[in-house]
């Protein structure tokens, strides 16, 4: 069969399922005695099982598959859930998600699992001596085990009965000074094959042939000849010391017990169709449709531009009124398309539960993970991309934020420390917080280090205010732990995360308070790709600011340009600020309006700080879809993309974030 | 056919070049090019082709052999390399033709100007020499990146 058309679908669904398994294990580690989410659980392992072994992935069906049988033993309540048993399926449903991605990347899915598939063995083994109590009632040579029969093994030895078949249960006990156990037990097994078909056998086949047996075995037989007969021909292979036999027939509670299961899944497959039909009002659509309708609408709004442009030449009542209303939806129709690539913030959130308790396992320290607004929509891109600069984020708030229980208690706080994930809507922004109470930032230290790394001088440093010493972190070739260890990486690790957040159009900020914690708050902005800018005219290039981080626009009287250490500077609702001439930092040829008395003055702002950009004019604001340069052009100074303007030319667009210093 | 490329002959100065026609576009018109500040000086700036915004950069001055005066015949080479689209600035485009495997030679060490490392062979049809160019050594960004960062130390 060919799977590949079905790949997509596999992946998504296996996401799900694994992201599912993974909220109701943590959820099962509080409450230990929820049988539903066992439940649940086990649905999405049985699932992803099935998915699977169609797929023809089968290092993810034997994983799943044993996870399975070690749920089962817990939703019959045969075993009980214990931190072992969480971290071990913690570690399967790690791996399991290794090799979904691994397909997702094209790979084969193919991942060394045995270890972990028989660390589940040994516990779903772990609590087989209660299920085969009986044995340890029976003398001890003559030892026989409690078979019990899986429903479709239960049906076969129905059907044989009536088909004159009998089924007998011999329990095999070997020599004790037998020494090759497994060669014996093949000879017993050559010899009941001869006779009949082998339905079951405790211990399992494998384990037989592997001598994970005391010396004794019991099999279920089904077989046409006499029970005597049967009895002789073992006996005859040497070192059999005793067999004993038995009738078999399977339990009532069994075929009850059976019943029961099929029941339940009846009940699975009720409530999974309950689930399709509840979210049928939505659909899957391929990521890459959205996109491919978003580059067209991309198309439109360029065109409209034209558009506009046309019709103000042309004058005509009728055409300007079409083209304000083409505008108007093309407007809506933008934030529909809009909406389409939101989505919730939850899915980068989701994976954070497990690798919080994962760190403070390793670094014994107790944390609670508290998320606020998961909820909180953002751009596709956005989301994608979010996900590394939070996760070394939250590394480093529980490395080297949070102390350890026994430094808490002394300083008086609680045992365990508190991390806050937080995201919410602000005007065209989304704000995303990490916020713990922890030991906060050491300045002294921060500075320390800044000096010692030739970031800063220590006079510079004396007068610098408590906010930028913080900010210090972000600089490159920075990292306070005194230890390096691998759970915050190697120093290499904020001004990363800045980086990136300014890649994405965000900000990053930290605020401290020593002993009380620190809070990251990254502001990132809706959307990417379509914003509102102001076109300026720079020399004979229409360069385009963006409306977002400009704070007014003034026309400033050359008088009024004042020095400071020769810098120009300028007075701006009572704070001095610096002056920039944008024809100067883009280097264009021939600035004509230099000489004029007053100049048009862009007053655009990062955070707090702000700064005052002279432009040749004005032209207009616009919304305008922002291009990449592409791969071939990375990285340029104050250039954060470009758009095409109306009448098919290109425009640069400034990135006043990397003016301001 | 197995053992013939078809090229796309052009001009910079009196040589005739080629590139596989694999790897262009298409040809088109210098049209008005938006000056990207900030960058290596063969690069010209960016075009609007046709909603892509497509890099410009002068081709003899990425050889460095020379500058381009633009004239009539001036032509852009849109190229497309891994994912990365771009315009050669070149003199004229005059022709395509299918070359035979056999008849490329190694590039000897330095012909017309060029050095080695940008050609890929060099061709002799009849009494032409067409000396066929290695675009993705060209267009080799890490080192283009490198070049710019020099250039920006320099402002």
């Amino acid at each position: 069969m060919d799977t590949m058309e079905y790949i997509d679908m596999f992946l998504d669904e296996s996401r799900e399922h694994l992201q599912a398994v993974n909220d109701h294990l943590l959820v099962l580690e509080k409450n230990p005695s929820e049988v539903s989410l066992v439940n649940e659980i086990f649905r999405s392992a049985h699932t992803l099982k099935g998915m699977a072994a169609t797929m023809q992935f089968e290092d993810i069906a034997s994983l799943t598959h044993q996870m399975e049988n070690v749920l089962d033993l817990i939703r019959n309540e045969k075993l009980s859930v214990t931190t072992e048993v969480i971290d071990i399926t913690f570690e399967a449903v790690e791996s399991l998600e290794k090799m979904v991605e691994d397909i997702s990347r094209d790979g084969t899915g193919k991942k060394d699992v045995s270890h972990l598939v028989s660390r589940l063995e040994q516990i779903e083994k772990g609590s087989s001596p209660e299920t085969n109590n009986p044995a340890q009632k029976q003398p001890p040579s003559s030892a026989s085990f409690d078979i019990s029969l899986d429903e479709y093994q239960g049906t076969v030895v129905n059907q044989a009965k009536e088909q004159g078949y009998q089924a007998i249960q011999l329990n095999i006990s070997l020599k004790e000074d037998c020494v090759l156990k497994a060669a014996r037990v093949f000879m017993v097994f050559e010899v009941l094959e001869e006779a009949g078909e082998v339905i079951k056998a405790v211990p399992s086949v494998e384990e037989l042939e592997q001598e994970e047996f005391d010396r004794n075995f019991s099999v279920i037989l089904l077989t046409e000849e006499k029970k005597e007969v049967v009895l002789e021909k073992i006996l005859k292979v040497s070192e059999v010391e005793e067999v004993t036999t038995a009738s078999f027939t399977p339990a009532k509670e069994e075929s009850e017990n059976s019943e029961k299961t099929s029941n339940e899944s009846e009940s699975e497959n009720e409530s999974a169709e309950q689930s399709q039909q509840r979210s049928s009002k939505t659909i899957r659509v391929n990521l890459e449709r959205i996109d491919g309708l978003m580059n067209l609408f991309e198309e439109m709004v360029i065109d409209r531009g034209r558009l506009e442009d046309l019709s103000q030449k042309i004058g005509n009542k009728d055409l300007s009124e079409t083209v304000e209303h083409l505008a108007r939806i093309s407007q809506d129709m933008q934030g529909m398309m809009l909406t389409m690539r939101m989505v919730p913030v939850e899915q980068v959130f989701n994976r954070f539960p497990r690798m919080v308790r994962g760190l403070a396992k390793d670094l014994n320290k107790e944390i609670e993970l508290e998320i606020i607004g998961a909820e909180t929509e953002l751009d596709r891109t956005v989301v994608d991309e979010i996900g590394d600069p939070l996760v070394h984020l939250i590394r480093n708030s529980i490395d080297h934020g949070i102390e350890t229980p026994e430094k808490r208690k002394e300083q008086g706080k609680t045992e365990a420390g508190t991390l806050t994930l937080r995201a919410y809507h602000s005007g065209n922004s989304v704000f995303i917080e990490i916020e713990d109470d922890g030991a906060g930032i050491n300045r002294e230290k921060v500075m320390d280090k800044a000096i010692a790394n030739g970031l800063l001088t220590r006079d510079r440093a004396e007068q610098l205010t408590k906010d930028k010493i913080e900010n210090l972190i972000f600089s490159s070739g920075f990292s306070t732990a005194e230890t390096v260890s691998d759970i915050s990486g190697r120093g290499v690790g904020l001004d990363v995360v800045r980086s990136k957040i300014e890649s994405l159009g965000g900000q990053i900020a930290v605020e401290s308070e020593p002993g009380r914690g620190s809070k990251f708050s990254i502001q990132l902005p809706l959307t990417l790709s379509i914003l509102s800018v102001l076109l300026v005219k720079v020399a004979d290039e229409i360069y385009g600011v963006p409306l977002s981080s400009i704070e007014e626009t003034v026309l400033l009287n050359k008088e009024h340009i004042k020095y400071i250490q020769k810098n120009p500077v300028m007075d701006f609702r009572g704070k001095v600020i610096p002056v920039v001439s944008l024809a100067e930092i883009l280097n264009t040829p021939g600035n004509e309006a230099a000489d004029s008395s007053v100049k048009p003055v862009v007053v655009v702002k990062k955070g707090e700080k702000m700064a005052g950009l002279v432009v040749d004019s004005f032209i207009g604001q616009k919304e305008v879809v922002l291009k990449s340069l592409g791969s071939y052009l990375q990285d340029i100074f104050a250039i954060s993309g470009a758009t095409i303007l109306g009448d098919g030319g290109v425009s640069l667009i400034i990135d006043p974030n990397a003016l301001i210093k | 056919m197995e053992n013939t490329i078809k090229v796309i002959v052009f001009q910079l100065h009196n040589e005739q070049y080629g590139v596989n026609i694999q790897q262009v576009r298409s040809i088109e018109k210098l049209l008005n090019v938006t000056p990207v500040p900030g960058t290596a000086d063969f690069i010209k700036g960016v075009i609007n082709l046709r909603g892509d915004i497509t890099p410009i950069i002068d081709l003899k001055d990425r050889l460095q052999i020379g500058k381009t005066e633009y004239t009539d015949h001036t032509r852009v080479l849109i190229i497309n390399i891994e994912s990365i689209q771009m315009g050669l600035i070149v003199d004229n485009a005059t022709d395509v033709l299918d070359i035979e495997q056999s008849i490329i030679d190694a590039p000897p060490e330095v012909i017309g100007g060029v050095t080695e490392e940008y050609l890929s062979g060099v061709a002799k049809i009849d009494d032409r020499l067409l000396i066929l160019l290695d675009l993705e050594r060209i267009l080799n960004f890490q080192e283009l990146n490198e070049v710019e960062k020099a250039a920006a130390k320099q402002l």
